[in-house]
Protein backbone atom coordinates (compact mmCIF):
# COMPACT_ATOMS: atom_id res chain seq x y z
CA UNK A 1 0.00 0.00 0.00
CA UNK A 2 1.35 3.41 -0.94
CA UNK A 3 1.54 5.82 1.97
CA UNK A 4 0.54 9.44 1.49
CA UNK A 5 2.74 12.45 2.23
CA UNK A 6 0.33 14.00 4.69
CA UNK A 7 -0.10 10.74 6.52
CA UNK A 8 3.65 10.35 6.85
CA UNK A 9 4.09 13.94 8.01
CA UNK A 10 1.45 13.76 10.74
CA UNK A 11 2.69 10.34 11.77
CA UNK A 12 6.34 11.31 12.09
CA UNK A 13 5.98 14.80 13.54
CA UNK A 14 3.09 14.43 15.95
CA UNK A 15 1.84 10.91 16.54
CA UNK A 16 5.08 9.05 16.92
CA UNK A 17 7.48 11.88 17.45
CA UNK A 18 11.04 10.64 17.19
CA UNK A 19 12.08 11.93 20.58
CA UNK A 20 8.95 11.79 22.67
CA UNK A 21 7.39 8.57 21.44
CA UNK A 22 10.21 6.58 19.87
CA UNK A 23 13.04 7.57 22.25
CA UNK A 24 15.46 8.37 19.44
CA UNK A 25 17.99 11.16 19.71
CA UNK A 26 17.79 11.60 23.46
CA UNK A 27 21.43 12.62 23.93
CA UNK A 28 21.06 15.96 22.09
CA UNK A 29 17.55 16.30 23.45
CA UNK A 30 18.90 16.53 26.98
CA UNK A 31 22.39 17.74 26.15
CA UNK A 32 21.89 20.67 23.77
CA UNK A 33 18.61 22.15 24.99
CA UNK A 34 19.85 24.57 27.60
CA UNK A 35 19.52 27.50 25.15
CA UNK A 36 16.95 28.01 22.40
CA UNK A 37 19.60 29.07 19.86
CA UNK A 38 21.54 25.83 20.42
CA UNK A 39 18.47 23.69 20.00
CA UNK A 40 17.54 25.41 16.74
CA UNK A 41 21.02 24.88 15.32
CA UNK A 42 21.11 21.25 16.35
CA UNK A 43 17.55 20.64 15.15
CA UNK A 44 18.22 22.14 11.72
CA UNK A 45 21.46 20.20 11.33
CA UNK A 46 19.72 16.95 12.27
CA UNK A 47 16.81 17.63 9.91
CA UNK A 48 19.22 18.27 7.06
CA UNK A 49 21.27 15.14 7.69
CA UNK A 50 18.21 12.97 8.34
CA UNK A 51 16.68 13.93 5.00
CA UNK A 52 19.85 13.17 3.05
CA UNK A 53 20.66 10.05 5.04
CA UNK A 54 17.15 8.66 4.53
CA UNK A 55 17.36 9.13 0.78
CA UNK A 56 20.83 7.61 0.46
CA UNK A 57 20.20 4.66 2.75
CA UNK A 58 16.94 3.92 0.92
CA UNK A 59 18.93 3.87 -2.33
CA UNK A 60 21.58 1.64 -0.78
CA UNK A 61 18.89 -0.66 0.54
CA UNK A 62 17.20 -1.05 -2.82
CA UNK A 63 20.19 -1.20 -5.09
CA UNK A 64 22.91 -2.81 -3.00
CA UNK A 65 21.34 -4.83 -0.22
CA UNK A 66 18.16 -6.28 -1.69
CA UNK A 67 18.40 -8.96 -4.37
CA UNK A 68 17.24 -8.06 -7.86
CA UNK A 69 13.48 -8.12 -8.40
CA UNK A 70 11.23 -6.82 -11.16
CA UNK A 71 11.10 -3.43 -9.39
CA UNK A 72 14.76 -2.74 -8.79
CA UNK A 73 18.11 -4.15 -9.74
CA UNK A 74 20.99 -4.94 -7.47
CA UNK A 75 23.96 -2.96 -8.72
CA UNK A 76 26.46 -5.43 -7.28
CA UNK A 77 24.81 -8.16 -9.32
CA UNK A 78 24.92 -5.89 -12.36
CA UNK A 79 28.69 -5.60 -12.23
CA UNK A 80 29.04 -9.32 -11.82
CA UNK A 81 29.49 -9.76 -8.08
CA UNK A 82 27.71 -12.69 -6.49
CA UNK A 83 24.49 -11.79 -4.67
CA UNK A 84 23.09 -14.36 -2.25
CA UNK A 85 19.44 -15.26 -2.43
CA UNK A 86 18.32 -12.97 0.38
CA UNK A 87 20.63 -10.18 -0.71
CA UNK A 88 23.05 -8.63 1.74
CA UNK A 89 20.34 -7.27 4.04
CA UNK A 90 21.24 -9.28 7.10
CA UNK A 91 25.01 -9.01 6.99
CA UNK A 92 25.69 -5.58 5.56
CA UNK A 93 22.75 -3.39 6.54
CA UNK A 94 24.04 -2.04 9.86
CA UNK A 95 27.60 -1.55 8.68
CA UNK A 96 26.72 0.05 5.35
CA UNK A 97 24.22 2.44 6.94
CA UNK A 98 26.60 3.66 9.61
CA UNK A 99 29.34 4.16 7.02
CA UNK A 100 26.95 6.05 4.75
CA UNK A 101 25.89 8.30 7.60
CA UNK A 102 29.43 8.91 8.83
CA UNK A 103 30.61 9.71 5.31
CA UNK A 104 27.62 11.92 4.66
CA UNK A 105 28.18 13.94 7.81
CA UNK A 106 31.84 14.50 6.90
CA UNK A 107 30.86 15.48 3.37
CA UNK A 108 28.18 17.92 4.51
CA UNK A 109 30.63 19.46 6.92
CA UNK A 110 33.21 19.95 4.17
CA UNK A 111 30.73 21.38 1.69
CA UNK A 112 29.25 23.78 4.21
CA UNK A 113 32.64 24.97 5.39
CA UNK A 114 33.75 25.70 1.85
CA UNK A 115 30.59 27.06 0.26
CA UNK A 116 28.23 28.35 2.94
CA UNK A 117 30.43 29.62 5.77
CA UNK A 118 27.56 31.44 7.48
CA UNK A 119 25.51 28.28 7.76
CA UNK A 120 28.60 26.36 8.80
CA UNK A 121 29.21 28.76 11.64
CA UNK A 122 25.61 28.31 12.77
CA UNK A 123 25.42 24.54 12.71
CA UNK A 124 28.97 23.35 12.12
CA UNK A 125 29.72 22.51 15.72
CA UNK A 126 26.71 20.22 15.90
CA UNK A 127 27.54 18.23 12.80
CA UNK A 128 30.23 15.94 14.28
CA UNK A 129 27.81 14.90 17.00
CA UNK A 130 25.21 13.79 14.49
CA UNK A 131 27.03 10.66 13.36
CA UNK A 132 26.21 9.01 16.65
CA UNK A 133 22.71 10.46 16.85
CA UNK A 134 20.28 7.57 17.07
CA UNK A 135 17.57 9.58 15.33
CA UNK A 136 19.51 9.60 12.05
CA UNK A 137 20.43 5.94 12.16
CA UNK A 138 16.99 5.09 13.51
CA UNK A 139 15.11 6.75 10.67
CA UNK A 140 17.27 4.93 8.14
CA UNK A 141 16.41 1.62 9.79
CA UNK A 142 12.74 2.43 10.18
CA UNK A 143 12.41 3.54 6.57
CA UNK A 144 13.71 0.25 5.30
CA UNK A 145 12.59 -2.15 7.97
CA UNK A 146 9.57 -1.62 10.12
CA UNK A 147 7.31 -0.08 7.55
CA UNK A 148 4.22 -1.76 6.28
CA UNK A 149 5.96 -3.80 3.66
CA UNK A 150 9.17 -4.84 5.37
CA UNK A 151 10.60 -6.58 2.33
CA UNK A 152 10.67 -3.41 0.28
CA UNK A 153 10.66 -0.49 2.68
CA UNK A 154 9.62 2.99 1.72
CA UNK A 155 10.39 4.16 -1.82
CA UNK A 156 13.20 6.68 -2.01
CA UNK A 157 11.13 9.86 -2.27
CA UNK A 158 8.91 8.86 0.64
CA UNK A 159 11.93 7.78 2.68
CA UNK A 160 13.51 11.20 2.18
CA UNK A 161 10.25 12.87 3.10
CA UNK A 162 9.91 10.71 6.20
CA UNK A 163 13.45 11.64 7.19
CA UNK A 164 12.62 15.32 6.75
CA UNK A 165 9.46 14.97 8.84
CA UNK A 166 11.31 13.05 11.53
CA UNK A 167 13.83 15.89 11.62
CA UNK A 168 11.04 18.47 11.90
CA UNK A 169 9.55 16.47 14.77
CA UNK A 170 12.97 16.40 16.42
CA UNK A 171 13.33 20.17 15.92
CA UNK A 172 9.89 20.72 17.42
CA UNK A 173 10.68 18.64 20.49
CA UNK A 174 14.08 20.38 20.90
CA UNK A 175 12.44 23.82 20.65
CA UNK A 176 9.73 23.01 23.18
CA UNK A 177 12.26 21.49 25.55
CA UNK A 178 14.71 24.40 25.37
CA UNK A 179 11.84 26.84 25.94
CA UNK A 180 10.86 24.94 29.05
CA UNK A 181 14.43 24.67 30.29
CA UNK A 182 15.15 28.38 29.81
CA UNK A 183 12.20 29.10 32.06
CA UNK A 184 13.15 26.36 34.50
CA UNK A 185 16.60 27.86 34.95
CA UNK A 186 14.99 30.86 36.65
CA UNK A 187 12.58 28.89 38.79
CA UNK A 188 13.22 27.55 42.25
CA UNK A 189 13.51 23.83 41.70
CA UNK A 190 14.11 21.47 44.64
CA UNK A 191 17.84 20.88 44.95
CA UNK A 192 17.81 17.18 44.13
CA UNK A 193 15.72 17.72 41.00
CA UNK A 194 17.83 20.53 39.56
CA UNK A 195 19.26 19.99 36.09
CA UNK A 196 18.69 16.62 34.53
CA UNK A 197 15.90 15.17 36.73
CA UNK A 198 13.55 18.09 36.20
CA UNK A 199 14.34 18.00 32.48
CA UNK A 200 13.27 14.34 32.41
CA UNK A 201 10.08 15.13 34.30
CA UNK A 202 9.29 17.95 31.86
CA UNK A 203 9.96 15.61 28.95
CA UNK A 204 7.56 13.12 30.53
CA UNK A 205 4.82 15.73 30.67
CA UNK A 206 5.53 16.71 27.04
CA UNK A 207 5.34 13.06 26.03
CA UNK A 208 2.03 12.82 27.87
CA UNK A 209 0.75 15.75 25.81
CA UNK A 210 1.99 14.14 22.60
CA UNK A 211 0.21 10.93 23.59
CA UNK A 212 -2.96 12.91 22.93
CA UNK A 213 -2.10 12.88 19.22
CA UNK A 214 -2.30 9.10 18.99
CA UNK A 215 -4.81 7.92 16.40
CA UNK A 216 -5.14 11.52 15.16
CA UNK A 217 -7.27 11.50 11.96
CA UNK A 218 -7.35 7.73 12.29
CA UNK A 219 -3.68 7.40 11.32
CA UNK A 220 -2.10 4.40 12.95
CA UNK A 221 1.68 4.42 13.10
CA UNK B 1 46.43 9.17 23.64
CA UNK B 2 48.32 6.61 25.68
CA UNK B 3 47.49 7.08 29.29
CA UNK B 4 50.42 7.10 31.69
CA UNK B 5 50.95 3.70 33.24
CA UNK B 6 50.43 3.88 36.94
CA UNK B 7 52.35 0.76 37.80
CA UNK B 8 49.35 -1.34 38.66
CA UNK B 9 48.41 -2.33 35.12
CA UNK B 10 48.63 -6.05 34.58
CA UNK B 11 48.83 -6.93 38.26
CA UNK B 12 46.02 -8.87 39.85
CA UNK B 13 45.00 -5.92 41.99
CA UNK B 14 44.99 -3.68 38.93
CA UNK B 15 42.85 -6.10 36.98
CA UNK B 16 40.37 -6.36 39.81
CA UNK B 17 40.17 -2.59 40.02
CA UNK B 18 39.55 -2.40 36.27
CA UNK B 19 36.39 -4.37 36.91
CA UNK B 20 35.30 -3.40 40.38
CA UNK B 21 34.84 0.34 40.11
CA UNK B 22 32.72 0.06 36.98
CA UNK B 23 29.25 -1.25 37.88
CA UNK B 24 28.40 1.38 40.50
CA UNK B 25 30.86 4.24 40.30
CA UNK B 26 30.83 4.40 36.51
CA UNK B 27 27.27 3.20 36.15
CA UNK B 28 25.58 3.89 32.87
CA UNK B 29 23.06 5.44 32.52
CA UNK B 30 22.82 6.83 36.04
CA UNK B 31 26.29 8.22 36.71
CA UNK B 32 27.65 8.79 33.24
CA UNK B 33 24.49 9.79 31.47
CA UNK B 34 25.01 7.83 28.26
CA UNK B 35 23.01 5.32 26.27
CA UNK B 36 19.65 6.75 27.21
CA UNK B 37 17.68 5.82 24.11
CA UNK B 38 17.60 2.02 24.55
CA UNK B 39 17.37 2.40 28.32
CA UNK B 40 14.10 4.21 28.01
CA UNK B 41 12.75 2.45 24.98
CA UNK B 42 13.08 -1.23 25.81
CA UNK B 43 12.74 -1.17 29.59
CA UNK B 44 9.06 -2.07 29.42
CA UNK B 45 9.65 -5.51 30.90
CA UNK B 46 12.51 -7.18 32.73
CA UNK B 47 12.95 -9.75 29.99
CA UNK B 48 13.39 -7.06 27.36
CA UNK B 49 15.68 -5.07 29.59
CA UNK B 50 17.89 -8.03 30.38
CA UNK B 51 18.06 -9.07 26.71
CA UNK B 52 19.03 -5.56 25.70
CA UNK B 53 21.70 -5.37 28.40
CA UNK B 54 23.04 -8.78 27.39
CA UNK B 55 23.25 -7.79 23.73
CA UNK B 56 24.94 -4.50 24.52
CA UNK B 57 27.37 -6.19 26.90
CA UNK B 58 28.29 -8.82 24.32
CA UNK B 59 29.08 -6.11 21.78
CA UNK B 60 30.91 -4.03 24.36
CA UNK B 61 33.13 -6.87 25.58
CA UNK B 62 33.99 -8.09 22.07
CA UNK B 63 34.69 -4.65 20.65
CA UNK B 64 36.70 -3.67 23.72
CA UNK B 65 38.93 -6.74 23.38
CA UNK B 66 39.41 -6.43 19.62
CA UNK B 67 40.09 -2.70 19.72
CA UNK B 68 42.54 -3.25 22.54
CA UNK B 69 44.32 -5.93 20.49
CA UNK B 70 44.63 -3.77 17.38
CA UNK B 71 45.09 -0.44 19.14
CA UNK B 72 48.72 -0.10 18.06
CA UNK B 73 47.86 -0.51 14.37
CA UNK B 74 45.05 2.04 14.21
CA UNK B 75 46.17 5.43 12.89
CA UNK B 76 45.19 8.11 15.34
CA UNK B 77 43.34 10.34 12.87
CA UNK B 78 40.86 7.73 11.74
CA UNK B 79 40.52 5.80 14.96
CA UNK B 80 36.86 6.71 15.54
CA UNK B 81 35.93 5.39 12.09
CA UNK B 82 37.84 2.17 12.82
CA UNK B 83 36.05 1.76 16.15
CA UNK B 84 32.69 2.24 14.45
CA UNK B 85 33.46 -0.42 11.85
CA UNK B 86 34.57 -2.88 14.54
CA UNK B 87 31.47 -2.19 16.60
CA UNK B 88 29.19 -2.46 13.56
CA UNK B 89 30.67 -5.87 12.78
CA UNK B 90 29.98 -7.18 16.27
CA UNK B 91 26.50 -5.67 16.29
CA UNK B 92 25.72 -7.50 13.07
CA UNK B 93 26.88 -10.76 14.66
CA UNK B 94 24.74 -10.18 17.74
CA UNK B 95 21.80 -9.28 15.51
CA UNK B 96 22.10 -12.54 13.57
CA UNK B 97 22.54 -14.61 16.74
CA UNK B 98 19.51 -12.97 18.35
CA UNK B 99 17.39 -13.53 15.24
CA UNK B 100 18.28 -17.20 15.39
CA UNK B 101 18.13 -17.88 19.13
CA UNK B 102 15.99 -15.33 20.96
CA UNK B 103 12.21 -15.75 21.11
CA UNK B 104 10.18 -13.89 18.52
CA UNK B 105 8.54 -11.62 21.08
CA UNK B 106 11.91 -10.37 22.32
CA UNK B 107 13.15 -9.70 18.81
CA UNK B 108 10.02 -7.73 18.04
CA UNK B 109 10.22 -5.76 21.28
CA UNK B 110 13.87 -4.82 20.83
CA UNK B 111 13.36 -4.08 17.14
CA UNK B 112 15.66 -1.41 15.78
CA UNK B 113 17.37 -0.97 19.13
CA UNK B 114 19.65 -3.92 18.45
CA UNK B 115 21.21 -2.37 15.32
CA UNK B 116 21.14 0.95 17.16
CA UNK B 117 23.77 -0.43 19.55
CA UNK B 118 26.21 0.79 16.88
CA UNK B 119 25.53 4.39 17.81
CA UNK B 120 25.25 3.70 21.52
CA UNK B 121 27.56 6.19 23.20
CA UNK B 122 28.51 3.72 25.94
CA UNK B 123 30.35 1.42 23.56
CA UNK B 124 32.16 4.07 21.56
CA UNK B 125 32.90 5.84 24.81
CA UNK B 126 34.60 2.77 26.30
CA UNK B 127 36.55 2.17 23.10
CA UNK B 128 37.85 5.71 23.15
CA UNK B 129 38.36 6.09 26.89
CA UNK B 130 39.58 2.64 27.88
CA UNK B 131 40.25 0.03 25.22
CA UNK B 132 42.41 2.36 23.13
CA UNK B 133 44.91 2.64 25.96
CA UNK B 134 44.69 -0.65 27.90
CA UNK B 135 45.56 -4.29 27.36
CA UNK B 136 43.04 -6.88 26.18
CA UNK B 137 42.50 -8.48 29.58
CA UNK B 138 41.87 -5.14 31.27
CA UNK B 139 39.54 -4.16 28.45
CA UNK B 140 37.63 -7.42 28.77
CA UNK B 141 37.10 -6.80 32.48
CA UNK B 142 36.20 -3.19 31.83
CA UNK B 143 33.54 -4.29 29.34
CA UNK B 144 32.16 -6.82 31.81
CA UNK B 145 32.07 -4.26 34.59
CA UNK B 146 30.32 -1.60 32.54
CA UNK B 147 27.96 -4.25 31.17
CA UNK B 148 27.11 -5.42 34.68
CA UNK B 149 26.35 -1.85 35.69
CA UNK B 150 24.12 -1.43 32.67
CA UNK B 151 22.38 -4.71 33.48
CA UNK B 152 21.73 -3.59 37.06
CA UNK B 153 20.21 -0.29 35.93
CA UNK B 154 18.12 -2.03 33.31
CA UNK B 155 16.79 -4.52 35.86
CA UNK B 156 15.94 -1.68 38.24
CA UNK B 157 14.15 0.45 35.65
CA UNK B 158 12.38 -2.33 33.80
CA UNK B 159 11.46 -4.07 37.06
CA UNK B 160 9.68 -0.98 38.34
CA UNK B 161 8.00 -0.40 35.00
CA UNK B 162 6.83 -3.96 34.59
CA UNK B 163 5.46 -4.25 38.11
CA UNK B 164 3.68 -0.92 38.11
CA UNK B 165 2.49 -0.85 34.52
CA UNK B 166 1.44 -4.47 34.12
CA UNK B 167 1.44 -6.00 37.60
CA UNK B 168 3.87 -8.62 36.33
CA UNK B 169 7.50 -9.54 36.86
CA UNK B 170 9.52 -11.55 34.34
CA UNK B 171 6.24 -12.30 32.61
CA UNK B 172 4.53 -13.75 35.69
CA UNK B 173 1.40 -12.17 37.09
CA UNK B 174 1.94 -11.08 40.69
CA UNK B 175 -1.66 -10.56 41.78
CA UNK B 176 -4.14 -11.69 42.92
CA UNK B 177 -2.50 -13.82 45.58
CA UNK B 178 -4.89 -16.58 46.51
CA UNK B 179 -4.04 -19.01 49.31
CA UNK B 180 -6.41 -21.90 49.95
CA UNK B 181 -9.33 -20.23 48.22
CA UNK B 182 -8.96 -16.93 50.09
CA UNK B 183 -7.75 -13.82 48.31
CA UNK B 184 -4.93 -12.34 50.37
CA UNK B 185 -3.87 -9.65 47.90
CA UNK B 186 -6.62 -8.42 45.59
CA UNK B 187 -6.07 -8.04 41.86
CA UNK B 188 -3.77 -5.12 41.10
CA UNK B 189 -5.09 -2.35 38.91
CA UNK B 190 -2.20 -1.58 36.50
CA UNK B 191 -1.02 1.99 35.91
CA UNK B 192 -0.49 1.62 32.20
CA UNK B 193 1.09 5.02 31.60
CA UNK B 194 4.35 3.88 33.19
CA UNK B 195 4.71 1.36 30.42
CA UNK B 196 4.33 4.06 27.78
CA UNK B 197 6.67 6.84 26.73
CA UNK B 198 5.70 9.49 29.33
CA UNK B 199 6.08 7.02 32.18
CA UNK B 200 9.61 6.17 31.11
CA UNK B 201 10.69 9.81 31.16
CA UNK B 202 9.01 10.48 34.49
CA UNK B 203 10.42 7.36 36.16
CA UNK B 204 13.93 8.16 34.96
CA UNK B 205 13.52 11.74 36.19
CA UNK B 206 12.46 10.53 39.61
CA UNK B 207 15.30 8.00 39.80
CA UNK B 208 17.87 10.62 38.77
CA UNK B 209 16.43 12.90 41.43
CA UNK B 210 16.59 10.16 44.04
CA UNK B 211 20.22 9.37 43.27
CA UNK B 212 21.13 13.07 43.30
CA UNK B 213 19.44 13.40 46.67
CA UNK B 214 21.25 10.35 48.02
CA UNK B 215 24.66 11.55 46.85
CA UNK B 216 23.91 14.98 48.30
CA UNK B 217 23.16 13.43 51.66
CA UNK B 218 26.30 11.33 51.52
CA UNK B 219 28.39 14.37 50.70
CA UNK B 220 26.76 16.23 53.57
CA UNK B 221 27.54 13.37 55.95
CA UNK B 222 31.13 13.22 54.72
CA UNK B 223 31.57 16.92 55.28
CA UNK B 224 30.15 16.72 58.78
CA UNK B 225 32.33 13.83 59.87
CA UNK B 226 35.37 15.18 58.07
CA UNK B 227 36.18 11.96 56.22
CA UNK B 228 38.04 12.26 52.93
CA UNK B 229 36.07 13.51 49.94
CA UNK B 230 33.49 11.26 48.34
CA UNK B 231 34.88 8.98 45.63
CA UNK B 232 35.18 10.60 42.29
CA UNK B 233 32.63 9.47 39.76
CA UNK B 234 32.74 9.17 36.02
CA UNK B 235 36.46 9.69 35.94
CA UNK B 236 37.07 7.28 33.13
CA UNK B 237 34.80 8.90 30.61
CA UNK B 238 36.30 11.80 28.69
CA UNK B 239 34.43 15.04 28.55
CA UNK B 240 32.41 14.90 25.31
CA UNK B 241 33.65 18.27 24.10
CA UNK B 242 37.23 17.21 24.60
CA UNK B 243 36.69 13.90 22.85
CA UNK B 244 35.11 15.63 19.88
CA UNK B 245 37.95 18.09 19.68
CA UNK B 246 40.55 15.34 19.82
CA UNK B 247 38.79 13.38 17.16
CA UNK B 248 38.99 16.31 14.75
CA UNK B 249 35.30 16.25 13.98
CA UNK B 250 34.93 12.75 15.25
CA UNK B 251 31.66 11.77 16.84
CA UNK B 252 32.03 12.53 20.49
CA UNK B 253 30.10 10.54 22.98
CA UNK B 254 27.18 12.88 22.43
CA UNK B 255 26.82 16.01 24.46
CA UNK B 256 26.15 14.16 27.65
CA UNK B 257 24.69 16.36 30.31
CA UNK B 258 26.55 16.71 33.56
CA UNK B 259 26.29 13.72 35.82
CA UNK B 260 23.50 14.12 38.33
CA UNK B 261 24.72 15.42 41.62
CA UNK B 262 28.05 16.43 40.13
Amino acid sequence: MEVGYLELAIGSILISNFVLAKFLGLCPFFGVTRRISDSIGMGLAVTFVMTLASAITALVYRHVLLPTTDQHTNLLGLVGLPVPEGGYVLVLKTTSYILVIAGLVQFVEMVLRKNVPALYRAMGIYLPLITTNCAVFGVALLNTEAWRDPSKGLPVHLAAFNGFCGGVGFLLAMLLMSGIRERLAEERVPKALRGLPIAFLSAGLMALAFLGFSKLFGIAV
Amino acid sequence: MARPRDGREGTTVGLWQDFADKPIKNNTPFVVVLGLCPTLAVSTSVKNGVSMAAAATAVLVCSNVLISLIRRFIPNQIRIACYIVVIAGFVTMVEIVMKALAPDAINRALGIFIPLIVVNCIILGRAEAFASSHGPLSSLLDGLGIGLGYLLSMVLISGIREVVAAGMLWGYRLTPVVVAGRTIVPEYQPIAVLGMAPGAFILLGLLFGLFAWMSDRRREAVRRTGVAAAPQTAKDFPKPAKAAAQGGGAPGAGPAPAAPGA
